[in-house]
């Protein structure tokens, strides 16, 4: 069993080596992305030496880092269930014995371990060089870093399955698609960061499982939440993974009934 | 022992969105939608017992493939009972499809963008087939299929022909006792047709597979099966043999006559009058058609013209093929035929 899930991360990370120009390409946007961002907080930070706690070396480790994650743990898989359920070859998904659910989260996972080894870190490195940024020092934030970011993955794929599976009720989910991926950009953080958001849209993206994607990481990570504060913000995260299985079960098991299967 | 399929009262009802028409029926679509409930299969029935290799054919949309996919546990039927190699298809999904092997033409099984072999060893996993028997089938399998050389291309990189029989080895690799097949042959040339046909047949006879197979290819059916389901409409108009099929619905055997002068058509009827049923059509350039009911003797018939001495330069014998049975069957209908095949069987 596990084998076979070992097996799917494999296949998934050779599918991404044969499609080089995607990777290289991919590369450029990411550091068009961290480039554009940290000029527009340079232009904005001027002469201030800090806005709302945030100083201009926080503000720019914080763009690099959360950008990052997101590399490791955005996929399309939303997309790809989509598209699976319009051109009807899910059907094949359903003559294996394997759960289609878990096959798609683990071929997500090898996107995710691919882009963390061959995009992530080799990234990070040409950041570092480049832009002023400052990295923990200390292992033990590294550690919970590299947890969180487990469930920054697990909590985007399931607002992935979740989306995606809306293609078995609606014909064309582009637009939902579209809406998941601006809202999770904006409420997890990686545009502007959670704590500079005017405080009723605080409030609100407090209550909402985004913030749990990339805010609370990266938060953790460039020092802003410490001690309990951090194992708290580790503890919302595990709670949003478990909370988000209940509403896919449900779809799950509806979906399975009203599946169609396009083209005969 | 147990049938290996057994299907009672079996339905599947669609609900498909209805576009109101024009600008406002779409704004309105806009707010509530319409929907029509299709009934794709309805209420059908029968047993397949293990080892048979039976044909399932219809015109499209006939329910066919809808068939197929809720006997392989892929959707779930809106009423009436399945059971597959013993099991219920849907409720007990994981457990049930190690049982069996499906092969869609359209559609691929392999993962498109790795080498085939590949695709193989995931789905050894994914099957958790021992090493030694996945070995053993795989070796024979490709011997078999003459697949030696493609095993390490990605699947993009196939034509057709080798796909084909490269999705017909990921069927098989976990050994299932059941194998579907919808139309395994479509697109194919016919050397890799009949590739495909011989294998199929040995491996029924030496694993006892049990196959169902859809087709718009009669010769697939007349290659490998013993027996035929015919729907239309989402109902069985024909349930049994093929050579039963082509004896009901034949129109008997034709005898195409080039004659050396002009002869009329009431002399010849004139010499096929004592036989029952026979009857005569004149065609272009001194020939004639006699038609003969598959009761009548052909020696007899023949007999009364050739004797006759009438200038004979060239006879035709002509069956009525199973395509034009089907046509026939297809063009007129399910509802008086219907009810004569079903009656007959």
């Amino acid at each position: 069993m596990t084998s076979m899930y070992l097996d799917l991360i494999r296949i998934r990370f050779l599918m991404m080596l044969a499609y080089r120009v995607n990777y290289y390409s991919g590369i450029v946007i990411y550091a068009v992305n961290i480039g554009a961002y940290f000029f527009f907080w340079h232009a904005i930070y001027g002469d201030q030496e800090a806005i709302r706690g945030f100083t201009l070396a926080q503000m720019t480790t914080y763009v690099a880092v959360t950008w990052m994650a997101r590399a490791f743990y955005f996929n399309n898989l939303d997309r790809e269930i989509a598209n699976e359920v319009r051109d009807g070859s899910v059907a094949i998904q359903f003559i294996r014995p394997y759960n289609y659910l878990l096959v798609k989260l683990f071929q997500g996972f090898g996107e995710g371990l691919f882009r963390l080894l061959l995009f992530m870190t080799p990234g990070l490195v040409v950041v570092c060089l480049i832009f002023p940024i400052e990295l923990p020092r200390d292992p033990a934030v590294w550690l919970l870093y590299a947890v969180m970011l487990v469930f920054s993955f697990i909590i985007n794929a399931e607002l992935n399955l979740l989306t995606g599976m809306g293609a078995f009720y609606i014909e064309n989910v582009d637009g939902l698609l579209r809406m998941k991926r601006v809202f999770i950009d904006l409420f997890s953080g990686v545009l502007v960061p959670i704590a500079l958001f005017p405080g009723w849209l605080a409030a609100l993206s407090e209550w909402l499982p985004f913030q749990a994607i990339a805010y609370l990481p990266s938060a953790v990570f460039t020092g802003r939440s410490t001690g309990d504060e951090a194992l708290a913000a580790i503890g919302l995260q595990a709670a949003w993974a478990v909370v988000l299985i209940i509403p896919i079960m449900l779809m799950w098991r509806a979906a399975r009934k009203r599946l169609f299967v396009q083209g005969g | 022992m147990q049938p290996a399929i057994e299907v009672h009262e079996l339905r599947k009802t669609f609900k498909v969105q209805r576009n109101r028409e024009g600008l406002a029926g779409a704004l309105r679509d806009l707010f509530r939608r319409e929907y029509v409930e299709v009934t794709a299969v309805k209420d059908i029935s029968f047993t397949i017992p293990q080892g048979e290799i039976c044909g399932y054919i219809g015109e499209n949309g006939a329910g066919k493939s809808t068939t197929i996919k809720m006997l392989a546990g892929i959707l779930v039927p809106t009423s009436g009972t399945v059971r597959v190699a013993g099991y219920v298809p849907w409720r007990e999904r994981e457990r049930f499809v190690r049982n069996i092997g499906v092969v869609f033409g359209q559609r691929s099984q392999l993962w498109w963008d790795i080498g085939v072999i590949e695709s193989f060893r995931l789905l050894r996993k994914v099957y958790r087939v021992p090493m030694a028997d996945y070995r053993r089938r795989l070796d024979e399998l490709v011997e078999r299929l003459q697949l030696g050389d493609l095993l390490n291309r990605p699947v993009r990189k196939l034509s057709l022909g080798q796909r084909m029989r490269c999705e017909l080895v990921a069927s098989l690799l976990h050994n299932p006792s059941i194998l579907f097949l919808d139309e395994p042959t479509i697109g194919l040339d016919i050397v890799v047709k009949t590739e495909i046909r011989e294998f199929l047949i040995r491996l029924n006879r030496e694993h006892g597979t049990t196959i169902l197979l859809t087709t718009h290819d009669l010769q697939d059916i007349e290659a490998l099966c013993s027996r035929v389901i015919m729907l239309d409409d989402g109902r069985i108009i024909y349930d049994g043999g093929l050579d039963e099929l082509k004896t009901r619905w034949s129109r008997g055997r034709e005898i195409r006559l080039q004659f050396g002068e002009q002869v009329a058509l009431e002399r010849l009827e004139r010499l096929t009058a004592d036989l029952p049923g026979a009857s005569w059509q004149a065609g272009r350039d001194m020939t004639a058609v006699l038609r003969v009911p598959a009761d009548v003797n052909l020696s007899d018939a023949l007999a009364r013209v050739v004797g006759s001495g009438v200038d004979i330069r060239d006879i035709k014998f002509m069956e009525t093929s199973t395509d034009e049975i089907v046509r026939e069957i297809y063009k007129s209908g399910s509802a008086s035929g219907a009810e004569r095949l079903v009656g007959a069987t």
